[in-house]
């Protein structure tokens, strides 16, 4: 089931980690993990083991976020924050090209390619996963993007199994972790146990093992393979969110009329910050801009996000100017277009988008409700029309 | 226009601080390039020297708040090719806008000593009330680097690049933690129109709104959540109405909250 490279694990110790940075350092890699910033576990560049949150864990709600101390010193002891990895591998704002008028001539230049290898610390399940949807949406469909080709071809992974559940995640429904199966070049289970700390290591790749070669450890007993199982045991336990799946799909098609989508847009700000947050989430847009001589252009490239109007912008206006056609669009590309388009779901189950929404809306509730209304609710024989 | 003609720019005062106009000054090391492309024609902050008109880009500043500036704003529309209205007093009313929601005449007779001598209109209003205006850039100040923006896309014959949508977009590209959910901190950012760069949650305060009412701002889901944070019916009133009182979602918001 899980994709490594053969069945033995390892032992890192905890005082071992920073050899684990160092090397990855030293091999020309770009080391960036969670740390703390702004009251929240964000990911950013990693110069060493003491900058991880250490002793740190968070409450996560509906439309609440908060970091709290834990009682030991674990360092990877919290769940998923505001950022997620597209941050690195397509970031909010990129260049495409830039372009020069001089006599008449116009010169194009595009950007080079990446060449700033990365290393991710940390990265979780949901996450894995959630890489794997957009390498399937930037790499593997029709068209593809080279720069995040480049960038993802640089990319080393050291994943983290969950020791707990976050209070918003639901990966379990989703079937995207707590552990980690594949996607990784190394995974680590953190174990806190009699006075120890210490790694249980997996290898997935050989680029994985040419790296743990270098790190002082040694083979895993069987004791601490069945400390690392209960660890991630005890997150599968915790795991209290719940979407039902089942259905998913035509359950969103044969719901396009129902009035709950009224409801949802009653309380939804159209502010854009669940797919900001979401991992998989990829819409961008394209802006072009000149200096005032108008000699110099350039092309750029940023997130955008299905809740602004400007996304469905077609001549004469927004094909979706409402926010209930906006919310809808979301939901249902997220858990039932995006099947038909990529073969999976959209959605990972990480719970971001439940945290960050200022009001609270909670993607599992609001697929509750859709099932629970739709007893209630005749779905119309035409099929979908429009936006109303 | 001839081919090597440079276009025409006019900056026109009405009601206001002058931290609009103010901003193209501020716009130092383009400043040259700016005087490069264009004749600046009129502008009363950089230079006493005044071009007749007609002009082609026509930048007006401040709301109409007497019924000589009601007249005026039309001699400078029909002297104007094209014609942008810049910050929260031109687009929206301003802060003076506050009079719209009581009675002018009260004001005069504390403030003035010969309140007869007052010539006023009982409300502020923006220039898109009294004239067509070819297009609102927003905020309070407005952006230098957007009022570049807008000149270099009228220049270069495109569309600026000033989206309407929320400030929350703002922080998110810039990495920015959500001071509402990791704090608790009411933030108007939601509803509000981007332009700032996210300039007060990047400083771990809310967003006051500067830049008006977003393309789509749901107002009242925002209160509930202000409300669930601990906010009182009158920081609702106070929060949304500042510079932005008189744009119609805020306005309608702060009166749902008026006793
Ligand atoms: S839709 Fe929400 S829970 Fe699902 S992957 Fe995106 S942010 Fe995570
Ligand atoms: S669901 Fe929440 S985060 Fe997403 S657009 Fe609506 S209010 Fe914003």
């Amino acid at each position: 089931m899980t994709d490594r490279l053969h069945d033995q694990e390892y032992i890192l110790d905890r005082d071992h980690l920073q050899d684990l940075l160092d090397t990855l350092r030293n091999s020309g890699r770009r080391v960036i993990g969670p740390v703390l910033r702004d009251g929240a576990i964000v990911y950013d560049d990693l110069a060493s083991v003491k900058n991880l949150p250490i002793g740190r864990t968070d409450i996560q709600e509906r439309g609440l976020y908060r970091v709290m101390h834990r009682e030991d010193q674990a360092l990877f002891g919290y769940n998923v924050g505001p950022h997620s990895w597209k941050k690195f591998l397509s970031p909010p704002r990129t260049r495409l090209w830039q372009g020069d008028r001089s006599s008449g001539m116009v010169q194009i230049s595009n950007e080079p390619p990446e060449t700033q290898k990365m290393a991710f610390i940390g990265v979780r399940s949901c996450e894995l996963h959630a890489i794997a949807i957009q390498d399937r949406v930037f790499i593997q469909s029709e068209f593809t993007s080279p720069p995040y080709q480049a960038r993802r071809e640089q990319t080393f992974i050291v994943a983290v199994n969950c020791g707990q559940a976050g209070g918003t995640c639901f990966c379990m429904s989703m079937k995207t972790g707590p552990q980690a199966t594949r996607g990784f070049d190394l995974a680590l289970t953190e174990v806190i146990e009699n006075g120890r700390h210490y790694f249980v290591v997996e290898v997935g790749t050989e680029a994985g093992m040419t790296v743990f070669e270098q790190l002082p450890h040694t083979v895993a007993g069987e004791a601490q393979k069945s400390a690392a199982e209960s660890a991630v045991a005890a997150a599968t336990a915790q795991m209290h969110r719940q979407m039902d799946t089942s259905d998913i799909k035509d359950l969103l098609y044969r719901n396009y009329r129902n009035p709950r989508w009224d409801d949802v847009a009653s309380r939804c700000l159209a502010c854009a910050n669940c797919t900001m947050v979401c991992p998989t989430c990829f819409c961008s847009t394209v802006e072009d801009t000149t200096n005032l001589k108008g000699d110099h252009a350039e092309r750029w490239q940023r997130w955008d996000s299905c809740f602004t109007m400007d996304l469905s912008y077609i001549h004469g206006g927004s094909v979706r100017a409402s926010t209930r056609s906006r919310y809808r669009q979301w939901m249902t590309h997220k858990l039932a277009t995006w099947i038909d388009q990529f073969g999976t779901s959209g959605c990972v189950g990480c719970g971001r988008c439940i945290s960050w929404c200022p009001v609270g809306i909670d993607i599992t509730e609001e697929v509750r409700a859709i099932r629970k209304s739709e007893e209630s609710f005749l779905p119309p024989t035409e099929g979908h029309h429009g936006d109303t | 226009m001839a081919q090597n003609k440079k276009p025409k720019l006019a900056v026109w005062k009405f009601a206001s601080c002058d931290g609009c106009q103010l901003s193209l000054l501020d716009c130092e090391d383009e400043l040259l390039e700016v005087a490069g492309a264009v004749e600046i024609a009129n502008f009363m902050e950089a230079s006493g020297a005044v071009v007749k008109g007609p002009y082609d880009l026509s930048l007006v500043e401040g709301s109409i708040t007497t019924p000589h500036d009601a007249e005026r704003i039309h001699q400078i529309r029909r002297a104007s090719r094209f014609l942008v209205t810049i910050g929260a007093c031109a687009t929206a009313g301003g802060i003076q806008a506050l009079r719209n929601f009581s009675d002018v005449k009260k004001f005069t007779s504390i403030v003035y000593a010969t309140p007869a001598y007052i010539e006023t209109l009982s409300k502020s209003t923006p220039i898109s009330e009294h004239i067509p205006v070819d297009f609102e850039l927003r905020g309070c100040p407005i952006s230098k680097q957007q009022l570049l923006e807008v000149v270099s896309a009228f220049l270069n014959h495109r569309k600026p690049n000033t989206p309407a949508h929320s400030v929350c977009i703002e922080c998110k590209l810039r990495g920015n933690v959500c001071v509402m959910v990791a704090n608790g901190t009411p933030c108007l950012g939601p509803v509000t129109h981007a332009g700032c760069g996210a300039l007060c949650p990047t400083y771990d305060r809310g967003c006051y709104g500067c830049f008006g009412p977003m393309e789509s701002p749901n107002t009242k889901s925002l209160s509930e959540g202000w409300s669930r944070l601990g906010a009182k019916e009158g920081d609702l009133v106070r929060a949304f109405r500042s510079f932005n009182a008189y744009a119609d979602p805020f306005r309608k918001e702060s009166e749902a909250h008026e006793k």
